[in-house]
């Protein structure tokens, strides 16, 4: 699947950590609005992938361009601005939440947008309210993270994101580090986000829901996409041995 | 005992106090820990000869007594023709002092604090020293009040040595009254209550500020 003009293209994307090659030759290409869910092992790279894309690594080489710019060649030299342009395109929600603990959950939310994108503090501080209020924790404004429950401060996490008012929205396993009980509220924030056609990245070992709400599944492995397309080909009707595999053994864990 | 030496030596060395020994520990401290926060940074900077210089500076401050950093200051730095007067002398020295150890604890400090919160500070568009300013430093400073406490309260008895340099502080004063009245063992334990009811006070001060810095951290 690839879109004539694409909102992002990722080409031959390569990253080592000293000997260990963790990304071999990854490319991708997202349409506005689509959501794309990698999938794999743990080590197969597919956070590489995600924090490569937000500047929190920088790739050993291949391409990284999105409509409208930039249009980051890691091949060569990058300059400071260009990686910056490139990471402020998207937005991280991260396995942890990563909340800063300091500020009240408005202040976490208003950071960004007040302290960066220099925004008028009281027109941040409606659109948080407003955000708030979608994920059904407009009364937890005034609350500091450690008050909140591990479903509630991701989806804080993800208020966080969406203020930035990013072009793009990458989670990186947002639900792994939640009891059980706690992943729903999550996902079902996600499921609206991508009802509102928000274009998404999602890491993620939650394969049902990566068949309800993603439009494409990228299976990776080793460092290399092995299989990608549509989630109930990706996930139900494998092609490839080793996404047969990974699927089973995700679905019989014993 | 002599209760009348006791009341009239009190306000000398009361003043002593408050206009020596609290004035010189407050500027030493507000200016060592300035540079301790320059070392700390150029110590965590990943930048080979930052570093160097940094744990060099660290390695002599804690490396020789404070008593001869001041003498060589004092002392010591008028025969190249830097002569500095009695109270800017003691401040140099026991801010250079300072640093080398807050250097230490600020850098722990900041090293603490876990490393997906500068991750969260780049996403969400902060360079690496608004992240520092507005993330890292709040978090690191509740950690870091502990051992800066300590520093401090080490800091006020130790500028009793610049009584040495002729600075008028409490100790000075001590000293002064008790060879005019050859009264020492009351005249020092006087002065020793007086730095103690001082520590007292900070250390209360202390206990204020951690609960103050603790409103939002789950215990």
């Amino acid at each position: 699947m690839s879109p004539a003009d694409p909102l992002l293209r990722v080409t031959g994307l390569q990253k080592s950590f000293g000997d260990n090659r963790v990304l071999s030759s990854i490319g991708l290409d997202l349409a506005d609005g689509q959501v794309l869910a990698l999938v794999g092992p743990s080590g197969s790279g597919k956070t590489t992938v995600l924090r490569c894309l937000n500047g929190l690594e920088t790739p050993d080489g291949g391409t990284v361009a999105f409509r409208g710019g930039p249009d980051v060649d890691f091949g060569t030299k990058v300059a400071k601005k260009e990686a910056l342009a490139l990471r402020d395109r998207s937005a991280m929600v991260f396995q942890n939440y990563n909340l800063f603990p300091h500020m009240t959950v408005l202040e976490n939310i208003i950071e960004g947008p007040v302290q960066v994108q220099k925004r008028p503090r009281r027109e941040a501080v409606v659109d948080a309210e407003r955000l708030l209020e979608r994920v059904g924790l407009a009364e937890k404004r005034d609350d500091h993270p450690f008050n909140l429950s591990g479903g509630q401060q991701q989806r804080v996490g993800i208020v966080r994101a969406l203020a930035l008012r990013p072009d793009l929205l990458l989670f990186d396993e947002p639900t792994s580090a939640l009891d059980p009980e706690l992943v729903g509220e999550v996902l079902t924030v996600i499921k609206e986000l991508a009802e509102e056609k928000w274009t998404m990245v999602i890491v993620t070992h939650e394969l049902a829901f990566a068949r309800e709400v993603a439009d494409e599944v990228v299976f990776m492995d080793g460092g290399v996409v092995v299989e990608h397309g549509h989630p109930d080909q990706v996930l139900r009707n494998p092609r490839e041995e080793r996404t047969r595999r990974f699927v089973q053994r995700l679905l019989n864990p014993f | 005992m002599d209760w009348e030496l006791v009341r009239t030596s009190f306000w000398p060395m009361l003043s002593g106090g408050l206009m020596g020994t609290i004035p010189l520990s407050l500027a030493s401290f507000a200016l060592g820990l300035a540079l301790a926060l320059v070392v700390a940074l150029m110590r965590i900077s990943g930048q080979p000869v930052l570093s160097a210089v940094a744990r060099a500076y660290v390695s002599v401050i804690r490396g020789t007594p404070l008593l001869v950093q001041l003498f060589v200051i004092f002392y010591g730095l008028p025969s190249i023709g830097a002569t500095i007067d009695p109270w800017p002398s003691a401040i140099i020295a026991f801010s250079l002092n300072v640093a080398g150890y807050a250097a230490e604890i600020l850098r722990a400090a900041i090293l603490s604090v876990p490393k997906g919160q500068w991750e969260a500070g780049h996403t969400i568009g902060m360079s690496r020293a608004l992240t520092l300013r507005r993330v890292i430093l709040p978090q690191a400073a509740r950690v870091s009040v502990p051992p800066l406490s300590n520093t401090f309260i080490s800091l006020v008895k130790d500028t009793s040595l610049a009584s040495l340099i002729l600075v008028g502080e409490l100790f000075r004063e001590a000293q002064q009254i008790a060879s005019f009245s050859q009264q020492f063992l009351l005249i020092y334990i006087e002065a020793a209550a007086i730095y103690w009811v001082f520590c007292l006070v900070l250390s209360g001060g202390q206990s204020a500020l951690e609960k103050r810095l603790d409103r939002y951290v789950s215990r």
